[in-house]
């Protein structure tokens, strides 16, 4: 049910929104030292829209995040974010924005609604207004029996919806949530995805990173795969998994050997190589066609394969594939 | 302004709460009192009229200040690692609001517990000789002091790179009045150690509490502690500043 939930909302908002980017960055290069941690990237979110930066650690996120919301200045290249640029109208852009990091940045020895009136406080709002914000958003967070209680008592997912909750204080134009997921046990990501959906279905503009696929295809309109710092592709996720193979054929080998041996005689095309498991995974179409001419040419002896399984591609493929060697 | 009030009303709830370090901010100066007094005290001879009780307040007095106000450094550096600082900053909260609400917090802190040590001391025998506007006095210096070192830890805590990095500051700031006329008067120690021990802040901060609550002469170490305090600030706020706006984590 909440899948279809979230399909709905995306095509709903894929009509809604305007072409008129709400964020957008040119040529954004940083180095730390000799580490080149984005290699000049561009990027362009419209307005409600919801963008998904994929990759795995290391490939430059939460870099590209920092920057875009005026933590970090890049080395080289150009941002605007809500309509001003981070580098020389940084407090324009930081009254439009929020960010949510990648640790629940909440004050633990502090109740759930403690920190939510500080933070309407310190986003200018009267001792009575920061007060009503925050019981709407206690109640909103499904927080409202815990926003007595300090956030040390908080279990993982409620500190995350409080980190959220904080993050709305201001009804910001663009929210930044840099993989918001994180450290959560199923059944909490579960309910951060759908406040995330509710979010853009309410017309906030959401950029998130993630390192999960099926985070970025549940939530993002667009899904960017970043690696080493560069982008290495971009598209709905639809789009992303046609750019691979749909199937996908998984050989179990008969020893180490006739593993080196078919695995030789694949080259690029094997994507997957487990040594323990004894397995190979290649793409194909699916037809008995190509399986058969392709295990007659990897293995003309008919010994180095014992079996063979053939399934649908999952987007664990197409990210593998895309930030292969 | 608003913004200082608001983080020095976080800073406060947040010590207020933290029982076991708000336990040790008290008892720890408790136990020192204690100990230098009754322990050490009958074996040191400082080379004045004065009971050792009454001659190491002071000292004491300032150990304390130094201690509890170093922890800011943790605290600070706390709110790097947790996140906080970067929420803060892409909210456009200036770091100057962020160090008057530490240091602010710090010194409401202090006070409690130098009221403790005093109350101490005066069971242990203290004898100060000092009429209301010295009493003022002493609590600017000691005032000055804490906003200094509260201010230092500030920059210490957002250039560390964990907690436990910050709370070695703790212990640089604790050995301080060690080697000053804190406990024992300059002359007692190796020549070598004279130069140190004389130049470095505590002693001049030492001898004009000193001067201010016994007596005793003053001389030029009222200007150079001030100096002292005001030197260290302005560094302070000038690093804090320029690690705010950089800092990355």
């Amino acid at each position: 049910m909440r899948i279809t939930y979230t399909i709905d909302s995306k095509a709903a908002r894929a009509t809604r929104c305007s072409e008129e980017p709400v964020l957008e960055a040119t040529g954004l290069e940083k180095s730390y030292g000799e580490v080149r941690v984005l290699a000049g990237i561009d990027l362009r979110m419209p307005r409600g829209g919801v963008l998904a930066l994929l990759g795995p650690n290391g490939a430059g996120k939460t870099t590209a995040v920092r920057i875009l919301s005026t933590l970090i200045r890049p080395d080289a290249g150009r941002a605007r974010v809500a309509g001003f640029d981070v580098l020389s109208e940084r407090e324009q852009v930081r009254r439009r924005i929020s960010l949510t990091g990648q640790y629940a940045a909440v004050d633990e020895l502090q109740t759930g609604a403690e920190n939510l009136r500080m933070i309407g406080r310190l986003r200018g709002l009267g001792r009575a207004q920061a007060s009503a914000r925050a019981g709407e958003l206690l109640e909103r967070f499904d927080l409202l029996d815990a926003g007595g209680r300090r956030v040390a008592t908080y279990s993982g997912g409620m500190r995350r919806r409080l980190d959220l909750a904080m993050s709305l204080v201001s009804d910001p134009a663009v929210l930044f949530l840099d993989e918001p997921t994180t450290g959560l046990d199923p059944r909490s990501r579960q309910t951060v995805w759908l406040l995330v959906a509710e979010l853009a279905e309410r017309g906030v503009s959401v950029f998130l990173t993630t390192q999960y696929l099926e985070e970025a295809d549940r939530l993002a309109d667009q899904i960017v795969v970043l690696d080493r710092g560069a982008i290495v592709a971009q598209g709905t996720a639809a789009e992303l998994k046609r750019r691979v193979a749909e199937q996908r054929v998984v050989l179990t080998l008969a020893g180490p050997d006739a593993l080196a041996e078919v695995a030789w005689a694949l080259g690029d095309r094997a994507i997957e190589i487990d040594r323990e498991e004894l397995t190979i995974v290649a793409p194909c179409d699916g037809g008995a066609r190509e399986v058969r001419a392709l295990l007659d040419e990897i293995d003309p002896g008919r010994s180095a394969i014992d079996d063979f399984a053939v399934r649908n591609a999952t987007l664990d493929d197409v990210f593998l594939e895309l930030t292969h060697v | 302004m608003s913004e200082s009030m608001i983080l020095t009303a976080r800073c406060l709830r947040l010590s207020r709460r933290q029982v076991d370090a708000l336990i040790t901010a008290l008892v720890l100066p408790v136990l020192l009192m204690i100990l230098f007094v009754e322990l050490f005290g009958g074996a040191i001879r400082t080379g004045t009229t004065l009971s050792y009780v009454t001659y190491v307040v002071p000292g004491v007095l300032l150990l304390c200040a130094g201690y509890s106000s170093s922890l800011t450094a943790v605290a600070v550096c706390q709110d790097v690692t947790g996140g906080c600082i970067d929420r803060l900053r892409s909210m456009n909260v200036r770091g100057a609001s962020l160090l008057v609400g530490h240091v602010a917090a710090s010194a409401a802190r202090n006070l409690a517990s130098g009221v403790l040590v005093l109350v101490v001391a005066l069971a242990l025998g203290f004898h100060p000789h000092a009429h209301a506007l010295e009493w003022l006095a002493s609590g600017g210096v000691l005032l000055a002091f804490i906003v200094a070192v509260s201010s230092l830890s500030v920059a210490v805590g957002l250039l560390a790179r964990s907690p436990e990095a910050a709370s070695g500051f703790t212990f640089l700031i604790m050995f301080l009045p060690y080697a000053s006329s804190a406990f024992v008067p300059v002359r007692t120690m190796p020549g070598w150690l004279h130069g140190f021990a004389a130049h470095q802040p505590i002693t001049p901060i030492t001898e004009t509490l000193r001067g201010l609550l016994l007596g005793t002469p003053v001389g030029s170490n009222a200007g150079v502690a001030i100096a002292w305090c005001a030197g260290i600030l302005l560094v302070s706020i000038l690093a804090s500043g320029a690690l705010f706006a950089r800092r990355v984590a």
